[in-house]
């Protein structure tokens, strides 16, 4: 039998090389903002742990660099993964001089090029496996509950970005409820307004134009001067406007922010549901008047569920935006995770830019993943008419 | 409304854009209003029509270089030689686009420091996308029997590819990159808190000293210039587009 | 019974149907006939209201279509149209289940209907009922289009193009299975093509539209014999008009006493089959039976000559 490689295979083994010969593992500071050492990771790890890892590596590399079941390489690649971040946890708490609680220890580049390269062959083989919407998540809830695991179980204690955390615990969670607030409440009336008003201008033709180019020209804004410019009128419907102060409107803070996340988002989700109502089939709308469907039936039986998809994949596109636009909020005020990006760029502590950064990025992602389920459950059938 | 007139108006946007750089101070009375007494209503930490060339350059430099790498990608995916990585290039840019800007600006600043590298690079990953993505919708939704036609009158792979397939994929190719441009002169406002020079610059130390006219300035010239360089691209996207015959 | 008095509709200044009256027995199968753009859709559409006339008045069996709201009038009436109109989110079932819901029917009621209208179209219940349209071949989507608009066992039933996306050999079925349900359910049926093929086979009475107005109105053969305007001479064709009138007429109608050798044909059959038989095996006369089998005689070429000619 000729054996035969797998081109992708050949990219990973290039990059993972890349990883273990030419960069570090780790980096050992003395303190949270001095340059540090670079450690490789027979430096970073005990003998059997780094050999064991380096083992490991080269099975999954090679799984990769053959044409072989997609399981198999998702195996491999899961295995890979977790290996890497159960070392780095390890190496952490291994190179750190017993008693020293200034010295940090964060992962250097070869330890993020060889997660690039394994993460790259997991993203290939579920690309390979097409796996069902119920299955994506489920593979997304493994991955959380693993990092979950490795969270309690305390193994990654030992790295500066869980030290960071370690400071400013009750913070974390405070900027990650307004994070969430922030993106979720900003959606949700987002959602609320925008879906009548995507109606509204679905029927009402002379209204579409002016709407969406207004909408669009509030999306060239840029994220920053939009969350200022708000601040002005807030601040003034806070003075004059009799128990706005008390609802929480205030020049600074969430409020702006969230006006300003709102109405980015009307976009994404008026425009949609303009195109998604747009989509349903004439015959099929002929047809709902004819068998006699009032304007209200035929809106909710046929028009909506037939657009849904379409107003889901704006709402995807609005959740993911708002996750990330929401960092922005921090600059005014606002709270999110945003607090330690910008607090970490000013103290030029990158441990610090990373754990906003992290999340921030982990929250998108599910989102993403989750939505994308949804969407495709529920376009099972397709907005067409002849498949004949 | 006359077909002239949206033409007019822009001309007049981007004549009062280009007056707005050249003499600031003579519009200091409109933005008086705004600030504080004896608080200054025009920029005046540096040279607004710097900032905004600056700004400019950042995002120009970013696009070019996105551009030509994504419609090398996009080409080199479609080849039978790329084909293996097709699927995959289609969730990584699924996966992508989950990456918020501010992320990969922040975490650009550990590899790079700071300054004008980390938002280049932020820029030019997130330009990347849009164009890529576009690049090869176009490339896999050419009308199956002109490719024929191609096939049919003995063209090489490399004629099919530069005399049909680019010029056919075009217009979705610029629109790509108008998308990407748009998204660009915003995120780079941002490249700011990481010390690059653009017209973030501007939006933030209005934020930092409270100074509404400052936040406005900069606001709003990003905005004009989006909204102008939007309507020029969309502009060549439907002179290519006619020029194809397609409707 | 459908009176359609002096019905207009205008747009703008554009004058679509034009004072158009005529009265539709029930139980028939009336088509208008037209090219596009002559107001015969828009005429079928008035009838149940999916567009308001500017003048005149429709009554459905004496009472004034405008009695009541529209969505009610139209789900008394079924209504089919060409691409079949199926919502494509629902099931076979659902969508054919979907009139009887709106009218608050029992789900007893509805599933016994869905079930019966399936098997009456040849579709079985049990595998077609719960897929979706597009899993359906183009044929077995126009039925259960047609299906869906029978579900509320409507007198009248309102068709625009129904068969126009088939293909000849499915439309010819469908054009039969059509008769053979309007003769079951004693449907009143207002048909509108713009295929003059179509019309003379299912037609009871022809409209013929053009630019707004009924130029004839009358049963297939007066249409032959008497064209009443230049355009409906033109739309049945010159050289397509003997062959039309034997179409549209039974060999049982042509049998003469008297013997013939060779295969017989049926009295049902239409006279044009009766002479391409004669042709193709080079006969002058083929023996006629009835429908139970009887020999009722002979049709010669002779006798079929006779009535494919200009009547005077």
């Amino acid at each position: 039998m000729r054996i035969r490689f797998d081109k992708l295979g050949i990219v990973i083994a290039l990059i993972a090389a890349c990883g273990v010969f030419f960069s570090a593992f780790a980096v050992l500071k003395p303190n949270r903002i001095l340059q540090g050492q670079a450690k490789t990771i027979l430096e970073a790890l005990p003998a059997w742990a780094g050999w064991g890892l380096l083992v490991l590596l080269a099975v999954a590399t090679a799984i990769a660099l053959f044409r072989m079941s997609p399981w198999l390489k998702l195996t491999a690649a899961a295995a890979a993964l977790a290996a890497l971040t159960i070392a780095i946890g390890y190496a952490a708490s291994f190179l750190t001089p017993a008693g020293n609680s200034y010295a940090r220890v964060s992962p250097a580049s070869g330890f993020w090029i060889l997660l690039f390269a394994f993460a790259l062959l997991a993203a290939d083989a579920l690309t390979r496996l097409q796996p069902p919407p119920w299955m994506r998540v489920l593979f997304l809830a493994i991955t959380g509950g693993g990092i979950a695991l490795l969270l309690i179980s305390g193994s990654w204690d030992g790295l500066s970005i869980m030290k960071e955390y370690g400071g400013r615990a009750d913070v974390f969670w405070i900027e990650a409820g307004k994070h969430v607030t922030l993106a979720l409440g900003s959606l949700f009336a987002a959602v609320l307004a925008g879906l009548p008003l995507g109606i509204l201008c679905h029927r009402v033709t002379w209204l579409r134009t002016g709407v969406l180019n207004t909408l669009n020209l509030v999306q060239t804004i840029p994220s920053i001067a939009l969350f200022g410019i708000l601040i002005g009128p807030l601040a003034w419907i806070a003075a004059t406007v009799p128990g706005a102060a008390a609802l929480g409107i205030r020049g600074i803070g969430a409020a702006p922010a969230f006006v300003a996340l709102f109405l980015y988002s009307l976009l994404p989700v008026v425009a949609n549901t303009v195109v998604g109502l747009a989509g349903v089939p004439p015959e099929a709308n002929d047809a709902a008047r004819g068998i006699g469907m009032t304007d209200r039936q035929r809106l909710f039986q046929v028009e909506f569920p037939l657009a849904l998809p379409v107003i889901l994949t704006a709402i995807r596109i609005v959740l993911v935006q708002n996750i990330g636009m929401a960092t922005i909020a921090a600059l005014i005020g606002g709270g999110g995770f945003g607090v330690f990006v910008f607090q970490g760029i000013g103290q030029t502590a990158m441990d610090l830019v990373l754990l906003g950064a992290v999340p921030t990025v982990a929250l998108a992602f599910a989102a993403a993943v989750m939505l994308d389920a949804l969407i495709e459950a529920n376009s099972r059938v397709p907005n067409g008419v002849s498949a004949a | 409304m006359k077909a002239w007139m949206p033409v007019i108006l822009r001309g007049l946007l981007l004549v009062l854009l280009v007056a707005f750089l050249l003499s600031p101070g003579s519009f200091e009375p409109l933005l008086k209003p705004l600030v504080q007494q004896n608080a200054p209503a025009i920029y005046n930490q540096g040279s607004l029509l710097d900032l905004t060339l600056q700004h400019l350059r950042t995002v120009f430099a970013a696009t070019l270089a996105a551009t030509i790498i994504a419609i090398m990608l996009a080409i080199l995916v479609t080849r039978p030689f790329g084909a293996e990585f097709l699927p995959l290039s289609r969730s990584l840019v699924n996966i992508g686009q989950t990456f918020p800007p501010v992320a990969v600006l922040a975490l650009a600043v550990p590899a790079v420091g700071f300054g004008e590298k980390p938002t280049l690079i932020a820029l030019f990953l997130y330009g990347l996308l849009p164009i890529f993505e576009n690049t090869l919708t176009a490339l896999t939704n050419l009308p199956r029997s002109v490719m024929e036609a191609a096939r049919g009158a003995g063209m090489t792979d490399l004629q099919r590819l530069m005399k049909v397939e680019l010029p056919l994929s075009l217009p979705v190719m610029v629109a790509g990159i108008r998308l990407s441009v748009t998204i660009s002169l915003a995120t780079a406002t941002i490249g700011s808190t990481v010390a690059a020079k653009t017209l973030g610059e501007v939006i933030i130390a209005g934020l930092q000293s409270n100074n509404l006219a400052f936040i406005l300035q900069g606001g709003l010239i990003v905005g004009v210039l989006a909204v102008l360089i939007y309507d020029g691209l969309s502009a060549i996207e439907r002179l290519l587009t006619r020029r194809l015959g397609i409707t | 019974m459908i009176e359609i008095d002096a019905i207009t509709k205008r747009y703008d200044e554009n004058t679509v149907v034009d004072n158009v009256s005529m009265v539709i027995e029930p139980r028939t199968v009336t088509v208008v006939v037209g090219t596009s753009g002559s107001g015969k859709t828009t005429l079928l559409r008035m009838i149940n209201r999916l567009v308001e006339p500017t003048e005149g008045m429709i009554r459905l069996d004496g009472e004034d279509n405008r009695a009541i709201p529209g969505h009610e009038l139209r789900r008394r009436i079924g209504y089919a149209i060409q691409g079949h109109g199926l919502f494509p989110h629902r099931t076979v079932a659902q969508n054919i289940a979907t009139v009887p819901g709106l009218l608050g029917w029992e789900k007893s009621r509805i599933d016994a209907k869905v079930e019966e209208l399936l098997t009456l179209f040849q579709l079985d219940a049990k595998t077609f009922g719960p897929r979706y349209p597009h899993e359906l071949s183009g044929g077995q989507q126009q039925r259960v289009g047609v299906a869906r608009a029978l579900a509320a066992e409507p007198n009248v039933l309102l068709m625009d193009e129904p068969f126009g996306a088939l293909d000849p050999i499915i439309r010819a079925k469908a054009q039969e299975d059509l008769l053979a349900i309007q003769r079951h359910f004693g449907t009143t049926i207002v048909l509108v093509t713009h295929d003059m093929n179509e019309a003379f086979h299912l037609a009871d009475k022809i409209a013929v539209m053009d630019k707004g107005r009924v130029l004839q109105y009358g049963p297939p053969v007066e249409l032959v014999r008497a064209p009443a305007a230049p355009f409906v001479e033109t739309l049945i064709g010159d050289t397509e008009r003997p062959f039309r009138l034997l179409a549209i007429a039974k060999a049982g109608a042509a049998a003469e006493p008297g013997d013939a050798d060779g295969e017989p044909i049926h009295e049902d059959r239409s006279q044009q089959e009766a002479l391409a038989d004669l042709l193709w095996s080079g006969r002058n006369a083929l023996p006629v039976i009835s429908a139970t089998g009887v020999p009722m005689g002979r049709v010669t070429l002779e006798a079929l000559l006779k009535h494919a000619a200009r009547p005077q």
